[in-house]
């Protein structure tokens, strides 16, 4: 039995099947995100005063990250252009560039965790706070033992509401340099990853959601640049919507990050 | 809505972006950042105008 409506419009939508169905899950998407970024108001807007933080994140890094996004989003509509005039040879080349450049977002989005998570806020018994990223840790280093050292390559503030505006003057100008300190010298000892506040909670949730589609759509991407591509020889058309398909789902999420983006690491 | 009326609110959506962070940059004084803003706005423009030269033959629907 034949599947009717998969390159043809249905006359009562105008739509193929396809493309209604992406529209739909699209909706379902606009929800999802709608209700995270409603989330994010709601949050910072009930921070207590002076304690959302900002500068927190690399804005070179989200930049980079801003324009890889927006040119796979060329890329694939070229690639769609491509199959439309018949010329596989560059929709393979175009979409090749597209599973490049998602890889490369990827790539940096990690770094940007890596980065979060060997950055830490310690607490220190004397009421002061280290701030910095994880050098080293000593072998019998145990904070429930108070054993052991931590080195760390940051600064210590008085107190921990300097350590939240980053884009201040006296921020910038504070002085990074390796800091030793004692378990024993240790109240709290916490990484900047989901759990640390609310921000790096909201932030994680959103732009770990945002890169799971990313590596989504970059696997559909693949499958069609690869295996799925043989459809070209044999329906031209179908393979063609399912190109289309999958950029508008690209599209989307390109759109997503073009909202998170100056959200998150611009104000 | 096809892939071509959706890659056109992408690229009023970055130009907008563009624009953005470049009033971002200045009022941060970040100059650079923000020449560097206005540029890709002003490419972003251009490309959509040749995106949509280019796409004159395929449907918005």
């Amino acid at each position: 039995m034949e599947i009717p409506y998969t390159v043809q419009n249905r006359p009562d939508t105008g739509l193929y099947n396809a493309k209604l169905g992406i529209w739909l899950f699209l909706a379902s998407e606009v929800m999802l995100f709608g209700g995270l970024f409603s989330a994010y108001v709601l949050l910072r807007a009930g921070a207590e005063p002076g304690m959302w933080p900002h500068g927190w994140l690399n804005v070179t890094l989200g930049t980079v990250n801003t324009l890889l996004l927006a040119l796979s989003a060329i890329t694939t509509l070229l690639a769609w252009a491509a199959c439309k005039v018949r010329d596989f040879g560059k929709f393979k080349f175009f979409h090749a560039c597209t599973i490049l450049l998602a890889l490369s977002f990827l790539g940096i989005k990690s770094y940007e965790y890596h980065d979060k998570f060997i950055h830490y806020e310690i607490a220190l018994a004397d009421g002061t706070f280290a701030d910095g990223h994880l050098k080293e840790k000593s072998a019998d280093f145990d904070l429930k033992k108070k054993t052991g050292t931590v080195t760390i390559e940051g600064h210590i503030v008085e107190d921990r509401k300097e350590l939240m505006d980053l884009r201040t003057e006296e921020a910038k100008k504070a002085v990074h340099k390796e800091i030793e300190i004692k378990a024993a010298d240790i109240k709290k000892m916490q990484n900047y990853g989901p759990w640390h506040n609310t921000f790096t909670a909201i932030y994680f949730t959103m732009s770990g959601l945002h890169a799971l589609h990313i590596l989504g759509g970059t696997l559909v991407i693949f499958y069609l640049w690869g295996p799925g591509s043989k459809m070209w020889k044999t329906d031209p058309e179908r393979f063609t919507n399912r190109i289309e398909v999958s950029g508008l789902f690209w599209h989307f999420v390109d759109l997503v990050w073009i909202f998170l983006f100056p959200v998150m690491y611009l104000t | 809505m096809s892939l071509k009326a959706f890659h056109l609110i992408f690229v009023t959506l970055l130009t907008s972006l563009s624009f953005g962070c470049a009033a971002w940059a200045f009022s941060n004084s970040k100059p650079g950042w923000g020449v560097v803003g206005i540029a890709t706005g002003i490419i972003v423009i251009i490309y959509g105008i040749y995106f949509l030269k280019k796409l004159k033959k395929i449907s918005y629907l």
